[in-house]
């Protein structure tokens, strides 16, 4: 195949591919080599209000880890086994020289592990920014969203001091504008897989949204619209496998590999948690008022859901889960959890008990961020894949 | 400071005491009969008629609580004294059989374990279910998932306290404005609405003047390890100190009077130079004070507590026993502040505090108590605790220069107790401390240990 004939998608994927593949964050001091004074802020999952750092004409920058790829000698000095991955691979990404280019980490609030991280990175890296983003468990405007409101216009004041002038209410305005356009798009990649799964394999979508964590979401959106085209001027072969979500993946991700091994397991994965900060919002967010106050109802009102978030009625249990899998038309749910991982392996009965009362299948497993071996997964995963073809009531 | 002579009560006999004579201050008897008296009252409550509420011990609210006239269920103090009393594991291996991981919290696993097995408590009694659970969101992100699993299992109203954390290393306006609003316009409200009773804010302000009172002899004890030989062991002998004012009695005039006596005991062993009672009587020569950070283990409380004094190792100050509420850096339960002054509780306790200031407090007892180092007993259920742990050890030594050591064990898991690996870390420990000692280094010396660091004190709230 010459250059020509080979299909854009792949060129696309290929593309993600690398960025991904870059632990050193090439395209992140790229970006601050292009222009003097720019300034790049990290942050972990699950989310914080990217809006404000683009605002301040900053880069946001998604850490999730080290992935399968990265080894772990210094980080695993600052951890017992029982604590997961991924503070272990973010502090060795830290020491080791490849968060380098960042100017501030920002650790928002998921649990105990990464909540004490923000602690930590003071203490390591003194000459940097760092702020423990605390979002509300109130979810009344005056209550809840008022100190959320507070504590982003700390960070407002704080990323502006950084850059030298404040950040206006129309600097923030135009972000949300940018983040808007780039959660549509998202959604339609989302929307698009899981209608023709076979045509935009998971393994590729997640490599978009994780070339988001490193790319100006302006670049991001358009990357996303592009590989929607191409994606449809590739006919790939359409398989039976059975439609599946995978939920408990929010904080450190799994391998690559995982999800290939899901996905050639028998599965299409039609709606699933990886990194959330993409999708958190889940609508439109109002560009024309007060900024903080409309990403405050944002979050309080119209945001995704996940173990980090407290669920204010027994009812309200496993909705968001339900919602995805009767949106996505999904036929199971697999949990995969990371190992250690308290919120989500405390969830997870909880929205197991969900599901059974409304007759979804699921599996579960937990893994790694460096797991290797793939083969009990994928054995899993097809199991599962065949009980659905084979005995659901609804094959 | 109360000095006039204090009419001692004598245990009443209602905590039964083992065959084989386990020794214990008259203080920490009636310690156990307030606990148990607890359990009673929880066990009577139904018949009562009496609406119960559960919530966590780190920012528990016991004094409003009690404005509503609920009866009180603690239930990391469920768990923990069924661990101590040998029942966890079982429990444990039950709710693991139920679905949950095994990489889990076993406080919760014990709790759930527990309610399966038909909620019979510590003492035998049957609990009742909780009316409302008071999910005071402090310095621990499973006490959320902990109560929805609760409620998601057996219903009941939950209300939810969401704490900031003190990632900054203080308290921000913002921070106490939130959780004022909160008790105002969500936990009050709901308080009321199950309990049928009205609030009394003047009812609030006089229990807030008895916790201050207790807090005050609390504090006392606590620095009487300051002494050598320190009177008390402030962490094996804290547990017991600590449970009343921890737990469902903080703001009643029993706890007021237990701290008075628990007070004038211990100032009674530092007139006469004693050192701490241990399980086994008199402790013998003092001849190591550590300072202690994370929780016990409770599956073998007694064993690892023996594997310190038969070295002749004190502990003279710990983390855990500020677990439910830092007072020795000045907080005190504030009546004419009620509601601020429970956020600034709620704010202050011990895992609600960044790592750095944890840092500082844990140097600056080993300046104050003279201590000759730092042991971490990290467990495996609380990453709250032990997420970071090996960063203070680093941090302490190197700001200190007194030698710090590292066990692992588990809260109420009796899987994770190696009494053979921990005893032969302990007594490796001692060696290196010996062995610094012999090299020149005296504990509570100001140059003792290398340059001097400098320690930011903690705001005090």
């Amino acid at each position: 195949m010459t250059a020509a004939e080979r299909p854009r998608v792949l060129d696309i994927v290929e593309q993600c591919q690398t960025l991904f593949d870059d632990l050193d964050l090439k395209a992140v001091k790229a970006w601050k080599a292009a222009a003097p004074g720019r300034k790049a802020i990290g942050y972990m999952p699950v989310y914080v209000p990217r809006e404000i750092i683009h605002a301040a004409g900053m880069l946001p920058v998604g850490i999730m880890g080290g992935g399968d790829s990265l080894e772990v000698i210094q980080g695993d000095a600052y951890y017992q086994s029982y604590i997961c991955r991924i503070p272990r691979s973010t502090i060795e990404l830290g020491l080791t020289g490849r968060l380098d280019s960042l100017d501030g980490m920002l650790f928002p609030s998921i649990c105990d592990v990464i909540r004490n991280l923000s602690g930590m990175w003071q203490l390591m890296f003194k000459d940097k920014y760092v702020r423990y983003i605390d979002v509300p468990q109130n979810y009344e405007d005056a209550i809840g969203g008022e100190f959320y409101r507070q504590e982003m216009q700390i960070l407002r004041d704080d990323l502006g001091r950084l850059r030298g002038t404040p950040i206006s209410d129309d600097e923030i305005n135009a972000s949300i504008r940018v983040y808007n356009d780039n959660r549509a798009a998202v959604r339609e990649l989302y929307a698009y897989r899981a209608a023709r799964p076979w045509q935009a394999p998971t393994s590729e979508v997640y490599l978009l949204l994780r070339a988001g964590m490193v790319l100006p979401p302006e670049q991001h959106t358009a990357l996303i619209r592009e590989y929607l085209v191409a994606a449809e001027q590739l006919t790939r072969a359409r398989r039976d496998n059975a439609r599946v979500v995978v939920t408990g993946s929010f904080c450190e991700q799994p391998p690559l590999a995982l999800i290939k091994s899901i996905e050639m397991a028998g599965c299409y994965v039609v709606d699933d948690d990886f990194c959330l900060v993409s999708r958190w919002l889940l609508d439109d967010v109002p560009a024309d008022g007060d900024p903080l106050l409309e990403l405050a109802r944002a979050f309080l009102h119209r945001s995704a859901s996940t173990a980090a978030k407290y669920d204010a009625r027994r009812e309200d249990k496993g909705v968001f889960l339900l919602h995805q899998v009767k949106q996505r038309g999904a036929e199971g749910v697999i949990f995969a959890a990371p190992s250690f991982c308290d919120p989500a392996l405390l969830e997870r009965p909880m929205l197991q008990d969900v599901l059974a009362r409304q007759g979804v299948p699921y599996t579960a497993f937990k893994y790694a961020e460096n797991t290797g071996q793939m083969a009990p997964i994928r054995e899993q995963a097809g199991t599962f894949a065949d009980s659905i073809k084979l005995w659901s009531a609804t094959a | 400071m109360n000095t006039s002579p204090i009419a001692m009560p004598r245990p009443t006999g209602t905590a039964k005491r083992p065959a084989a004579p386990v020794q214990k201050e008259d203080a920490m008897w009636l310690q156990k009969e307030l606990i148990n008296k607890n359990y009673a009252e929880l066990a009577a409550a139904r018949a009562q008629g009496r609406k119960v509420s559960a919530t966590f011990v780190p920012g528990n609210l016991n004094e409003l609580l009690m404005c509503f006239d609920f009866a009180r269920s603690l239930p990391e103090t469920n768990a923990l004294q069924n661990g101590m009393r040998k029942k966890s594991g079982k429990m444990i291996m039950d709710a693991e059989r139920d679905g949950q991981s095994e990489d889990v919290c076993t406080y919760v696993k014990a709790d759930l374990g527990m309610m399966m097995g038909g909620e019979v408590g510590p003492t035998g009694e049957a609990l009742p279910r909780p009316d409302l659970l008071l999910l005071s969101y402090t310095g621990c992100f499973t006490f959320m998932k902990w109560f929805e699993l609760v409620r998601h299992k057996y219903g009941g109203e939950c209300v939810m306290l969401h704490v900031p954390y003190q990632a900054d290393g203080h308290i921000a306006p913002n921070m106490r404005d939130y959780v004022v609003k909160q008790l105002k316009e969500t936990v009050i409200p709901a308080l009321e609405r199950v309990s049928g009773v009205k609030f009394d804010i003047d009812r609030l302000r006089q229990y807030m003047r008895e916790s201050a009172r207790a807090e005050e002899d609390l504090v006392a004890v606590l620095q009487s390890a300051r002494q050598r030989p320190s009177p008390i062991d402030g962490y094996f002998g804290a547990v017991y100190y600590i449970g009343p004012i921890f737990t469902a009695f903080r703001g009643t005039p029993e706890a007021s009077q237990y701290y008075r006596v628990l007070r004038a005991e211990i100032e009674e062993r530092m007139r006469l130079g004693k050192g701490p009672i241990t399980p086994d009587g008199e402790m013998g020569e003092e001849k190591y004070r550590l300072v202690v950070e994370g929780p016990p283990n409770w599956t073998h409380f007694r064993d690892f507590w023996k594997m310190f004094y038969d070295e002749g190792a004190v502990v003279v100050a710990s983390t855990y026993s500020k677990v439910g509420g830092v007072y020795d850096f000045g907080f005190r339960h504030d009546p004419d502040h009620p509601l601020e002054s429970l956020a600034d509780y709620c704010l202050g306790c011990y895992t609600n505090h960044s790592l750095p200031s944890r840092i500082d407090m844990i140097c600056r007892y080993i300046e104050e108590y003279g201590a000759d180092g730092l042991l971490i007993n990290s467990i495996k259920s609380c990453n709250s605790f032990s997420a970071g742990q090996l960063m203070i050890l680093r941090e302490v030594e190197r700001r200190t220069g007194r030698p710090a050591a590292f066990i692992e064990t588990d809260l109420v898991d009796p899987r994770y107790f190696s009494a053979a690996n921990v005893k032969n870390r302990l007594e490796s420990y001692f060696q290196m401390v010996k062995q610094k000692r012999a090299a020149g280094f005296v504990p509570g010396a100001p140059d003792a240990g290398g340059p001097p660091q400098t320690i930011i004190p903690i705001a005090a709230h």
